[in-house]
């Protein structure tokens, strides 16, 4: 039972995180109401009235997402050879180079071809 | 290298030691890979203009070379490498020879821009269809270049699916080989809506089915504590635990595969994705994946859960009667050229399938050698299906096609050399195959699927020679459609098509016995 | 003991023979119109240069002692499944290089005549391709060592003679000979096609070497059924009752094929075939009687149908159809009449040759006219025509000194040797067919040489030119002198003898009864035709004639018979099976196939287009798989 108190406490950190963040924002900021600020906010998209044809999401978001999900993955992989490198040597070192290699090739591909243009 | 690995392990204590690649081995798959990362880069940085010459040449290049070490790896020991995760034994050899030849095929295809105002794909596939920026593309000359790439990978996939010797490794090549082939549907310039709705409808059962094989292969790990082929098998001779676990693994990878070869039930995709997609993608398809899948099949189950084979056989009889059936008969009434063809690949899977329920030697081999006539015929039928056209593109109903036999009767006549092959008529190398395949199956006690596939191969007869009576027995309309010329490409596929398929028809021997040599696959 | 050697010198390119005239027909005939202008010079080269390799390996056997005149020559191997050996070889003994010279010797000099004759022919070229493959396909016939390679030269001569009858196929009365020819033939050519199949099923082989030395260990029940249908083979191709209905229709092709095939060589193949056989007949008393009831019967059948013919080349072909009567009744009597059919088959070759030629000389001078009844006279304008026609005609009827005497008596006194009822009704049957036969020729003769002129007026008879004239000449050499060279002191007989087997009877004799009484019925039927044809005029019009007139026209209602007997139920039973076939097989054929096609127009709903009914199945179809397999395990 007791080797559960760390997470517990975190539970709690990460709580207490949340409503004081919410409630020193409600108390410092300034009081200046408009329409747009009750809006949900969905980066930059209007919610109602929805379009014909129901709507299409900006294809950028995606492509966004995407980009964000393969380097991080590969940050995941680069984790621990960082932690073991030293034990794994040059055919880890070669290894871990030839892997970064080819996601770079992918993102030398998006860069050139204007995937990291927002508009 | 080994002397830098020596010195370091003997500096640090904890120093994990390097795993042995056997380069030469898996450099046939390293080449292919190695091409399509280049092929990337020459995406990005190559000026558009020579962007299609350069990967056309890089990716031929390629794929040649690849053959060339396929064929120089002949001579090395058959055993598995890279730490047990593939298998470089006979089978893997003669596949990736297979694959190879038939992506140089298809890459031909592809490459060919001669057939019709532009090659068969999108100018650029974020256009939207229909609107002003798409015909704006298609007045600029644009093309999706990056076929190419996404091709090499597909072929590289396919290269590792079939040697891999391990479920994860396999499972990773499943994907390598499916991703760029999900995308490659979608990417016909004619026909748009289409095209993206057979991509839509391919990924989304593709992910289905990748999910059964993940899941599959869970539980497979759960009971056999590893996910290699070799230390499967041992662990179902040498467990007492209840084998429920390994059932459903088995049960759900095979799903997996089957959907991959359009193995009924799970063969709803197969009519509209070939029917949908660009017609190079097509032949790509039908010879390549089934080929790798195939192969992939074989080696699972005839390595991995061989200890199983008296449990899993019977559903296969299933499965192969089903297959054999749906496609003879819904081809019957099929009036599309593409999905014509596509109930005819399910039903050549289902007669495939026959060899495999006989669990022998012969099965193997029978099985190698159907592919390579399959594979072959099926390249160049699709070939001369792109260069029947009409004022907006191929002409794919069947009533477009009447009396194309006076047309043109040499590319005609190379058609109904095609459809005869399929139907297992002499002289051509389908004969041999389905002879080959069926005495397998009989001689490994499948005897009612010989029966059966006999049968279903006489109804896939009848519509193949109605297609040949259509083309020659009756007068063309007026204002339909033409049979272009083919480009020196299209030209090189269908020869190549065409000769393979003679010759396996008229000396099948050769072949027949490489693919005997070849097996059995590594235990 | 005849011992069969291995083909060593010459006999090793004894497949040069057939094959010279088949690469001559082949260029003629796939050369086109390109061969036109030499095609008939290559024609006639092809069958001459056979005829000097054949001489040569004659002079050759010759040379050698008696029991080794026999050599094999192996062309090539056939095995088309394990336990089935059917290699082509050639043989060459004293009767196949016999029919070799025949074929190669009068067919040369009726090629040379064929190049006057066809000279206004535009296909002429085409004559002479098909004309090679006759040749080529004859000689094939009487080389092969086996029962197989004789019957693809059976099947080719049967073709050459559908394409050359039918050549002027723009006839409609051509076309149909033609036709009638082929398929009376196939009648016959079933029969042999029988025979062979149970010679290899009793004695598994089909070289000649191997069914004879086989025979003796043989069922007699058996060898007589094999014997039998050999006959029927025979009677298709040499047209002997009761397959002898296409004969005198064959007489629309051009003459020079009458003279060759029609006269000299196809239709002796019968002939040939049952004196190849001859092992199996003398073990086949009933079989052997069979053929001598046939030839006896239709040497009279056609000496009775010549006698009412006006059509000078009907007349001589049913004068053939009874001279092959006297061949086949010859080879039916066994050993002692094996050479004399040979002989008289070889002498016959020369006469009727030259018989048919002097014909086509004839008509050739008379704008291809063969109603005898507008010839007459003729001697005069066509002298060289007329006395080659003459001697060619003596030596038919028999007159002491030609060959015809020679062999016919001797087939006459053989007959009546054979001893005891069918000895002397065959004898005698031959005898009075002998004396018909002379009637008959001379009314020929008389209606078309001799007598008034009765020619219409824009007819201008003439000498037909050298080209045509010197195979006549020839030809009537032959009829003169064949006789002397083959009969004189049995050389025939015992140069044929080691192949046929001995006869114990000396061969000529001429001053036997039956020779002398023969003698006399000649100058009966001489003196009838004479009193008829020579003293009366002969009138334009045919009269009406009495009875048995009216029935020799009609081929003695052969073609009648045939009609009511064979045709009519035939296309009876083709109309019922035609009715069978359509409602029953095509019924049962076309309710497969639309309930196929129902099936599948109802099944292909399933594949609805919508993922999700497709997810949904492939869920389903996972779960049944799981089940299976779980419940079929263990």
């Amino acid at each position: 039972m007791f080797s559960y108190v760390p997470i517990f406490a975190l539970f709690l950190l990460a709580g207490g995180f949340a409503v004081f963040s919410i409630i020193a924002g409600s108390l410092t900021g300034p009081k200046r109401y408009n329409r747009a600020k009750y809006d949900a906010y969905e980066c930059g998209i209007e919610p109602t009235p929805q379009p014909v044809g129901g709507g299409r999401f900006p294809v950028k978001y995606y492509l966004t997402a995407m980009l964000f999900i393969v380097f991080d993955i590969e940050i995941i992989f680069l984790y621990p050879w960082a932690v073991a490198y030293a034990d794994m040597g040059v055919f880890g070192l070669v290894e871990m180079v030839l892997f970064i290699v080819t996601v770079f090739i992918a993102y030398v591909y998006v860069w050139r071809r204007g995937g990291l243009e927002w508009d | 290298m080994r002397l830098l690995a020596a010195f370091h392990a003997a500096a640090n204590p904890n120093a994990i030691p390097a795993p042995h690649i056997e380069y030469r081995a898996i450099l046939p798959m390293l080449i292919v890979f190695g091409v399509a990362c280049v092929g990337v880069l020459v995406e990005a940085f190559v000026p558009r203009v020579h962007r299609a010459v350069t990967q056309t040449v890089l990716a031929l290049a390629g794929l040649v070379a690849a053959l060339v070490a396929v064929v120089a790896n002949t001579g090395l020991p058959r055993r598995l490498v890279v730490q047990s995760a593939v298998a470089a034994d006979g089978p893997t050899l003669f596949i990736q020879g297979t694959i190879l030849a038939l992506s140089i095929g298809a890459l031909l295809l592809i490459a060919d821009r001669s057939i019709g105002a532009d090659s068969d794909f999108v100018a650029q596939a974020a256009d939207l269809p229909g609107t002003e920026q798409e015909r704006a593309s298609v007045r600029a000359g644009l093309r999706q270049t990056e076929v190419f790439p996404l091709a090499m990978f597909a072929v590289a996939g396919m290269m590792l699916f079939p040697a891999a010797n391990d479920l994860v490794l396999a499972f990773v090549a499943l994907e390598v080989l499916s991703l760029p082939l999900y995308l490659l549907a979608g990417m016909a310039r004619r026909r748009r809506l289409l095209s993206q709705e057979a991509a839509v409808k391919y990924f989304l059962l593709g992910a289905f089915s990748s999910a059964f094989f993940v899941y599959g292969l869970a539980l497979v790990y759960g009971y056999a504590k590893s996910v290699e082929y070799g230390d499967i098998a041992t662990s179902l001779t040498s467990s007492d635990r209840g084998d429920s676990l390994v059932i459903v693994g088995l049960a759900l990878i095979g799903i997996s595969l089957l959907f991959k070869l359009s193995g009924v039930p799970f063969h709803w995709w197969t009519p509209d994705v070939y029917q949908g997609a660009p017609t190079p993608i097509t032949a790509f398809m039908a010879a390549g994946t089934k080929v790798a899948a195939f192969g992939a099949l074989l080696r699972v189950f005839f390595v991995a859960f061989g200890g199983l084979a008296w449990d899993w056989r019977p559903v296969v009889w299933g499965v192969a009667i089903a297959t054999m059936v749906v496609g003879a008969i819904l081809g019957v009434t099929q009036t599309d050229v593409k999905r014509l063809l596509a109930y005819s690949s399910i039903a050549h899977a289902g007669f495939i399938l026959t060899a495999f329920a006989a669990t022998t030697r012969a099965s193997e081999s029978s099985v190698l050698f159907y592919l390579v006539a399959y594979g072959f015929m099926n390249i160049g039928a699709f070939a001369i299906v792109m260069l029947v056209r009409d004022a907006d593109g191929e002409a794919n109903h069947l009533s477009r096609w009447v009396g194309l036999g006076r047309r043109s009767p040499l590319m005609a006549g190379i058609f109904a050399l095609f459809l005869l092959a399929m139907a297992g008529l002499p002289p051509t190398s389908g004969l041999w195959a389905k002879v080959a395949v069926f005495q397998a199956a009989y001689q490994g006690g499948a005897g009612p699927l010989v029966i059966v596939g006999v049968l279903a191969s006489a109804v896939t007869a009848y519509y193949y020679l109605r297609i040949i009576v259509l083309m020659f027995s009756q007068e063309p309309a007026v204002e339909g459609p033409t049979v272009v010329m083919p480009g020196a490409l299209s030209a090189a596929a269908i020869a190549l098509g065409v000769a393979v398929t003679i010759v396996l028809g008229v000396v099948p021997q050769t072949v027949l016995d490489l693919a005997d040599k070849a097996v059995p696959f590594l235990r | 003991m005849l011992t069969t050697h291995a083909a060593s010198g010459v006999f090793s390119v004894t497949w040069l023979i057939i094959a010279i005239p088949l690469a001559s027909a082949a260029v003629l005939i796939l050369g086109g119109r390109r061969t036109d202008r030499w095609g008939h010079l290559l024609g006639v080269a092809a069958p001459l240069a056979s005829f000097v390799l054949g001489l040569v390996e004659f002079a050759t056997l010759v040379g050698k002692p008696e029991v080794e005149r026999s050599i094999d020559n192996h062309v090539f191997g056939w095995t088309i499944v394990e336990g089935f050996h059917a290699d082509i070889g050639l043989q060459v003994d004293a009767l196949s290089i016999s029919f070799v010279l025949l074929i190669t010797g009068v067919g040369s000099l009726i090629h040379i005549y064929s190049i006057g004759y066809m000279a206004h022919d535009p296909k002429r070229r085409l004559f002479f391709g098909y004309f090679n493959l006759f040749v080529a396909a004859m000689l094939l016939l009487v080389l092969g060592d086996n029962y197989l390679a004789l019957y693809i030269g059976w099947e080719g001569v049967g073709l050459a003679s559908y394409l050359l009858i039918g050549f002027w196929s723009y006839k409609p009365s051509a076309a149909t000979a033609a036709k009638k020819a082929f398929v009376v033939n196939r009648v016959g050519d079933f029969g042999l096609s029988v025979a062979i199949m149970v010679m290899f099923a009793t004695f598994g082989t089909f070289s000649f070497t191997g069914v004879f030395s086989a025979v003796h260990g043989a069922d007699p029940a058996t060898l007589n059924a094999i014997g039998l249908l050999l006959l029927l083979g025979a009677c298709g191709k040499s047209a002997q009752v009761p397959l002898q209905s296409w004969l005198l229709d064959a007489m629309e092709g051009p003459t020079p094929v009458s003279a060759l095939i029609h006269a000299a060589t196809m239709v002796t193949a019968g002939v040939y075939l049952v004196a190849r056989s001859a092992p199996i007949f003398d073990l086949a008393p009933t079989a052997q009687l069979a053929v001598t009831v046939v030839g006896a019967v239709t040497l009279l059948f056609g000496a009775i149908i010549g006698c009412a013919k006006d059509d000078i080349k009907k007349a001589l072909a049913a004068s053939t159809m009874s001279q092959i009567g006297y061949m086949i009744l010859a080879v039916g009597l066994g050993p002692a009449g094996y050479a004399f059919g040979i002989a008289h088959l070889l002498t016959h070759g020369f006469f009727k040759a030259g018989l048919f030629l002097g014909a086509g000389s004839v008509m050739h001078a008379t704008k291809d006219e063969v109603d005898m009844r507008r010839f007459g006279g003729l001697a005069k304008p066509m002298p060289l025509t007329f006395a080659t026609f003459g001697l060619a005609y003596l030596a038919i009827i028999g007159f002491p000194g030609l060959s015809g005497w020679f062999t016919k008596d001797a087939i006459i006194d053989a007959a009546y040797h054979k001893g005891g009822t069918s000895g002397f009704v065959l004898g005698s049957a031959a005898l009075i067919g002998a004396g018909i036969t002379a009637f008959y020729m001379s009314r020929v003769v008389f209606m078309t040489f001799l007598g008034r002129p009765r020619w219409e007026a824009d007819v201008h008879p003439h000498e037909s030119p050298k080209v045509m004239t010197w195979p006549m000449i020839l030809l009537a050499v032959g009829s003169i002198g064949a006789g002397y060279v083959l009969m004189l002191g049995g050389r025939f007989a015992n140069f044929l003898a080691p192949v046929v087997g001995h006869s114990e009877e000396p061969s000529v004799q001429p001053a036997s009864t039956a020779g002398l009484v023969t003698l006399a019925a000649m100058v009966v039927g001489v003196g009838i035709a004479a009193l008829m044809y020579l003293r009366r005029p002969v009138p334009a019009v045919a009269p009406a004639g009495s009875f048995a007139t009216v029935a020799a026209r009609r081929d003695l209602y052969g073609d009648a018979f045939n009609e009511s007997v064979f045709m009519r139920p035939g296309q009876y039973l083709t109309r019922l099976l035609v009715f069978f076939d359509n409602r029953v097989v095509d019924g049962a054929v076309n309710g497969i196939a639309a309930f196929f096609g129902g099936f599948s127009g109802r099944l292909r709903y399933v594949q609805t287009g919508f993922v999700r009914s497709y997810a949904l199945s492939m869920l389903g179809g996972v779960a049944i798989l799981v089940a299976a397999l779980l419940m079929v395990r263990g």
